[in-house]
């Protein structure tokens, strides 16, 4: 069962998706926006965050302007050996995130490294311990990340 | 690869990367754990902001609780030539989430642009992969959509807020 969000909730997830201000009393200035008050807002995100409709609230980095290297990489695994080969490739703590997807390339994963040399050694690592190749997707052109799906 | 964010940045990050402090003044609360003044810290974080480390700062919906519950990647083999032009009209799209240009590796993997579509039932989802492919028609060679069926893992990233962790060929 999806959770229910009431009109109040809804409001706040679609106006802070967009963006939340740097300012001094942010809370109340996006409060002030959404017609609610300061104390409301800040109850009603941590209610949301609680409540698991939100996986977050905070900055989101941009891994490769600090500094870093994100990569998609993904690998044909059998389907016999599906969940020893997820558990090699998880056991990296490179991998940010894995999702299991219906094709031929049925696991897709995400390597973060304070490095592109270390990201690489990684995948490496992954074809050594499972025997399989690693497909690699970087990113080469990036069009819009819009978060912007309404609720 | 040059670092664009410095030591300070950093210990900013790493007071922030669980969350921002549900606090009224939470520059005040970041201030105290970094040790830094409440002014720069939000003096910073409007800088990262500004240069893209932080792409913006807000709540995160878990779109599969929500009950979108089905997630596409659709993916398409485009010429590369036209990979600007057509990559940013499907990114202008409202219901595309991400859209990435990737290299193909042939012959497995012809596909080269990446655009990811939520929706609360994969029929939902279909009838935006076709609006896709009405904007990307008749360019498009071949195209696929690849809907997660389960999560393996979701660590999220982690950034240390120490010196001699600072990434490689950097400059501080």
């Amino acid at each position: 069962m999806p959770l229910k969000l009431d009109d109040t909730d809804r409001a706040i997830v679609n106006a802070l998706q967009g963006g939340f201000p740097l300012v001094e009393r942010p809370y109340a200035a996006a409060a002030e926006e959404l017609g609610l008050s300061e104390e409301e807002l800040i109850a009603r995100i941590n209610s949301l965050l609680e409540r698991g409709a939100a996986t977050r609230f905070g900055p989101l980095f941009h891994a490769e302007r600090m500094g870093g290297a994100l990569m998609l990489a993904a690998l044909a695994v059998p389907e016999e050996r599906f969940d020893e080969v997820a558990e090699l490739v998880n056991a990296h703590a490179e991998v940010a995130h894995n999702y299991k997807r219906t094709h031929r390339y049925n696991m897709w994963f995400v390597l973060a490294a304070e490095s592109q040399e270390r990201v690489e050694e990684t995948v490496r690592e992954i074809e050594r311990e499972t025997g399989l190749a690693v497909l690699r997707a970087p990113k080469l052109k990036e069009y819009f990340i819009g978060f912007k799906v309404p609720v | 690869m040059s670092l664009k964010v410095d030591k300070a940045d950093r210990a900013i990050i790493a007071a922030t990367q669980k969350g921002l402090p549900l606090a009224p003044d939470p520059w005040a609360v970041i201030a105290e754990q970094t040790g830094l003044p409440k002014a720069e810290v939000l003096e910073r974080l409007r800088a990262m902001s500004e240069r893209g480390v932080i792409r913006r700062v807000g709540l995160v919906p878990n779109h599969y609780k929500l009950g979108w519950t089905a997630n596409g990647m659709s993916v398409w083999d485009i010429p590369d030539e036209l990979a600007g032009e057509l990559g940013s009209k499907v990114g202008a799209l409202p219901f595309v989430t991400h859209c990435y240009l990737r290299p193909r590796h042939m012959p497995e993997w012809p596909y080269n642009l990446f655009a990811m579509v939520h929706g609360r039932s994969r029929s939902e989802v279909e009838g935006k992969v076709a609006r896709i492919a009405s904007v990307l028609a008749p360019h498009a060679r071949a195209f696929d959509v690849l809907y997660s069926t389960r999560i393996l893992k979701k660590a999220g990233l982690r950034i240390s807020p120490d010196a001699e962790r600072i990434p490689h060929g950097s400059k501080v």
